[in-house]
């Protein structure tokens, strides 16, 4: 695990970068080299390990399994593409932009905590060590009161669904003397469920709902995701919602699985509800950031499809889910964040004013509503494989909801197409448009299509 | 590797298309057209009842491959398929649209689409090539359609987008099914459903039904369709209603009827139930329009209406009779779309009530248009006629229905007579002053509807190259 010092070291590295220099390009390019270098100690880290077998490393705290590592290098990779779309907007955001990226770095070694945990304690501190940056994102714009608000919101509430997780993770521990979650499985089914137990599980869904904002615990998603300055918007959405579902994942699936049968319909109603109010309450935003925000809403429910299924496709979907949704989210709030005016109506043509930014645009949210072709759709297939796949298609029901769902969500993705494409006006951009951002939307296009025709390259990495 | 060509040209050449700036995007267009509409003439030529196919791997992980295979029906829609865009274009070689790179490159790229849909041999292929025929259309409408035409497209989009989440839906549940290594093939999607219990033939059949049902569209799933038609530039309201409502109809032939016996067994009587309220409903409605495209287009419910019903009745000559009328109804409805948007052309209106007097201004334009409405009503020596007469045929020798049923789809027939022959007569006789200013029908013009023409009444003197080349497939969705 070279990466998680890698990260750490990365990240106290462009913390004291500010103090030798304050030249936003200087630092952009030191970022963006240094997340090149994780990307590929990542990458190193899977060639060295024998992913045969796991392996147990810190007195078991951690254990390392293929998984994990891929999950690791393809998250890193997404930051790296993050980096290059957005370096400069990330810089402008206020005058501390080393410790912006330094605060990045920090998130994905909570995030590689998290994707390789094998003891609570672990865990929690993944959790937190990818919590407290965000809160300081999202106050990052100071003299913006909206985003001291979000900063203060997702402060209080953050803290409290930790509370929350904390006190779960403290009735299991009651129920199987043990924070190790190997020793959950055993202990956990071996008579009938210890009522501690099942409590420390309902506890745990609360306190990671929360964290991944399934519905009912989202309701600080859209004031957060709307007041945090743009560019951080878009991190919080997809790499680190993306690892907090690992660590969802993987708690539930590797240490719980064998009780199944006692929470999966618990995840499944959090599922459709989680669909319901992301998919309706977007419908009726006026400003594409907030829609954006509940369109998160939303995708986590999909994202959840992959707890419901008990089955080996569950993480083929994690993996591939995470991906897709955070390569296109990224691209869109990349596009987003150029413009000045964020309803739709700022939208209007874009088309005819930014041909490349409209096309790439209309790309990520062909991959956002799932439509042939893109990486969300292979994303959107694979999760319902995995829970079409269940015995006797138990969940079918939340199948049929799901696609009902997912054909509203054509409505307010294609709102923005309509906006971009048919109607008229002039958009007004904030930036100029320069042929390196054109030619890096087209790769992420790029990316989001090969994603489309051959999902199964991620999974033979 | 023939089939290959049929969508890799239309493909390539849509892609190179947006490049081309100005008039030249047409002729370029034109050309395309020309060579995938060579092939699929040689198909269908040179094969004599072989069948094609074309195989490579795509995506093993979850048992989808790329894999191409044409009968006669698909290789009777692909030549429908050619010949229908084709004519579009050549029709509309004299006129100006906006932007006419992305307009013609998007046709060909709903070209490539609807040719995909026909030649798959594979559900999950199947499946992408149904959505990527809609996107073109998407943008088609949308972008050069009327004045409502925004929210009719949106409208449009996000109805056949669910119906199509139903069947990756079903098609999904049907893969998981299949013996040995999951597989998305059609043999191995055929023998899975087939096995599957009548319990879950039955809402498997629901959810892909109700796909094919809006496509079509049958009652009640049809409430986009005459918005659509209208709001469309007529060269894509041609391609909806000569082609992509024709691929709701071939999903049911290709991958309902064989797939789920006992889900047709069980539902059959109510989709001929509703296909038959659909007539009824929508030529009652056709006689009330005095706007010729919604006309048109509710007359489009009407005739798909009868074509599901039979498709469901399980006899081999009326099967054989609905595979022959969906390529008749293409040719048809082209020609009427072709018509109509020359009326509008000249005389700035599609209202029947201020049109009339086309016989004495403009001869050659009424003579097609009067040949054009009698093979929609289908009369002997017009290709429509041995189509329905032989859906006829297989309605009332079914034991599916009340003979009540078969009546009520008869009289879609006399329906369809007094609406069709109602718009020659107040269009093409009569005098209106506004009508005297107008040239005849130009070159191009000419060329296409020669063409439709030319198909109406060579098929309905001698259907039997059609007949030959789709008898098999009728004699096997019976079996």
């Amino acid at each position: 695990m070279n990466a998680i010092y890698a990260a750490t070291v990365f990240g106290i590295i462009m913390m004291f970068a500010g103090l030798l220099t304050n030249n936003k390009k200087i630092v952009g390019a030191l970022a963006i080299i240094l997340m090149a270098g994780l990307t590929c100690i990542a990458g190193y880290d899977i060639m060295i390990a024998q992913l045969n077998e796991p392996q147990l490393l810190y007195n078991n705290m951690l254990k390392i399994e293929r998984f994990s590592l891929v999950f690791n290098v393809l998250m890193i990779g997404c930051t790296f593409l993050y980096f290059l779309l957005m370096h400069k907007d990330i810089s402008k955001v206020g005058v501390h932009q080393s410790e912006y990226f330094a605060l990045i770095f920090f998130v994905l070694c909570g995030m590689m905590l998290l994707s390789t945990f094998n003891n609570m304690l672990m865990l929690f501190l993944g959790i937190e060590i990818i919590s407290i940056p965000q809160y300081i994102l999202a106050g990052s714009d100071k003299h913006n009161l909206k985003s001291s608000e979000a900063s203060l919101k997702y402060f209080l509430m953050g803290a409290f669904s930790t509370g929350i997780l904390l006190m779960g993770i403290a009735l299991l521990y009651g129920a199987t003397h043990s924070f190790n979650i190997k020793d959950f499985a055993s202990m956990l089914h071996t008579e009938a469920l210890n009522p501690l137990g099942l409590a420390g599980i309902i506890f745990l869904i609360v306190g990671l709902s929360f964290k991944v904002s399934a519905a009912p615990m989202h309701m600080w998603t859209p004031d957060v995701y709307d007041g945090t300055p743009t560019p951080f918007t878009a991190f919080m959405a997809t790499v680190a919602k993306s690892a907090a579902f690992f660590a969802f994942m993987r708690l539930f699936h590797v240490a719980l699985i064998d009780i199944s049968v006692h929470w999966v319909m618990i995840i499944a109603i959090i599922t459709a509800a989680t669909l319901f109010i992301g998919n309706i309450t977007a419908v009726f935003q006026q400003s594409v950031k907030r829609m954006l925000a509940y369109s998160s809403v939303a995708q986590a429910g999909f994202m959840l499809f992959a707890i419901v299924a008990v089955n080996a496709v569950s993480w083929h979907t994690v993996l591939i889910y995470s991906v897709a949704y955070s390569v296109a989210t990224i691209g869109i709030f990349s596009v987003l964040v150029k413009l000045k005016d964020y309803t739709y109506d700022g939208f209007n043509g874009l088309a005819k004013k930014e041909p490349v930014l409209a096309f790439a645009a209309t790309i990520f949210l062909f991959s956002l509503a799932g439509i042939p072709l893109t990486g969300g759709f292979m994303a959107k297939y694979y999760a319902l494989l995995a829970v079409v796949q269940m015995q006797q298609g138990q969940f079918m029901w939340l199948v049929i909801f799901a696609l009902l769902m997912a054909a509203i969500s054509v409505y307010y993705y294609f709102r923005v197409i309509t906006a971009m494409y048919f109607k008229q006006g002039d958009a007004e951009l904030t930036t100029t448009v320069t042929a390196t951002d054109k030619l890096l939307l087209i790769l992420t296009c790029i990316i989001v299509l090969i994603l489309g025709i051959a999902p199964q390259i991620l999974l033979a990495i | 590797m023939i089939l290959l060509l049929l969508i890799l040209i239309p493909l390539l050449t849509g892609a190179l298309t947006f490049a081309i700036k100005g008039a030249g995007a047409k002729i370029f267009a034109f050309i395309s057209t020309l060579c995938t509409l060579a092939i699929s003439v040689f198909i269908s030529g040179s094969t004599n009842g072989t069948n094609l196919s074309y195989q490579t791997e795509w995506l093993p992980e979850l048992g989808a491959r790329f894999s191409l295979y044409s009968d006669g029906l698909s290789g009777m829609l692909c030549l429908l398929t050619t010949i229908v865009t084709a004519v579009v274009i050549l029709s509309n070689l004299n006129k100006e649209v906006e932007r006419p790179n992305a307009f013609y490159g998007l046709i060909l790229l709903a070209q490539t689409g609807l040719m995909g849909v026909f030649l798959a041999g594979d559900a999950l292929l199947f499946y992408f090539f149904w959505e990527l025929a809609l996107i073109p259309v998407y943008f088609l409408c949308s972008q050069w359609g009327g004045e409502r035409r925004i929210q009719v497209t949106f409208k449009f989009f996000i109805y056949t987008f669910l119906g199509s989440l139903m069947m990756l839906a079903a098609l999904i549940y049907l893969s998981i099914q299949t013996q040995g290594l999951r597989s998305f093939a059609w043999q191995d999607i055929v023998a899975a459903g087939n096995h599957l219990p009548v319990d879950q033939q039955v809402w498997v059949f629901a959810l892909m039904f109700v796909a094919f049902a809006i496509k079509m569209p049958i009652f009640p799933f049809h409430t986009w369709q005459p918005d659509t038609y209208e709001q469309s530039p007529t060269p894509v309201t041609i391609i909806l209603s000569a082609l992509m409502v024709k691929m709701g109809l071939y999903a049911v032939l290709r991958w309902l009827i064989p797939v789920l016996p006992a889900g047709v067994a069980y539902w059959s009587g109510s989709v001929i139930m509703l296909s038959v309220i659909g007539i009824v409903y929508a030529s009652c409605i056709a006689i009330v329009q005095t706007d010729m495209k919604r006309l048109i287009a509710y007359s489009s419910i009407a005739h798909m209406g009868l074509m599901c019903a039979v498709a469901f009745t399980h006899t081999s000559v009326g099967m054989h009779g609905v595979i022959l009328q969906m390529f008749n109804h293409g040719i048809n409805i082209a020609g009427m779309w072709l018509i109509v948007s020359m009326v509008e052309n000249r005389w700035g209106t599609r209202d029947m009530t201020k049109l009339g007097g086309m016989a004495s201004s403009a001869p050659r334009m009424a003579i097609a248009f009067v040949i054009i409405s009698l093979a929609s009503v289908a009369l002997p020596l017009t290709n429509g006629f041995i189509g329905e007469f032989m859906m006829f045929n297989g309605l009332f020798g079914t034991t599916q229905c009340e003979h009540l049923t078969m009546v009520f789809a008869g009289l879609g027939v006399i329906l369809g007579a007094v609406y069709t022959l109602n718009m020659i007569q107040k269009t093409t006789y009569g005098e209106t002053v506004a009508m005297n200013v107008a040239a005849d029908m130009s070159l191009n013009e000419l060329l296409g509807v020669v063409v439709i023409v030319g198909a109406i009444i060579f098929f309905g003197v001698y259907p039997k190259p059609l007949l030959d080349m789709t008898a098999s497939v009728a004699n096997m969705l019976v079996k």
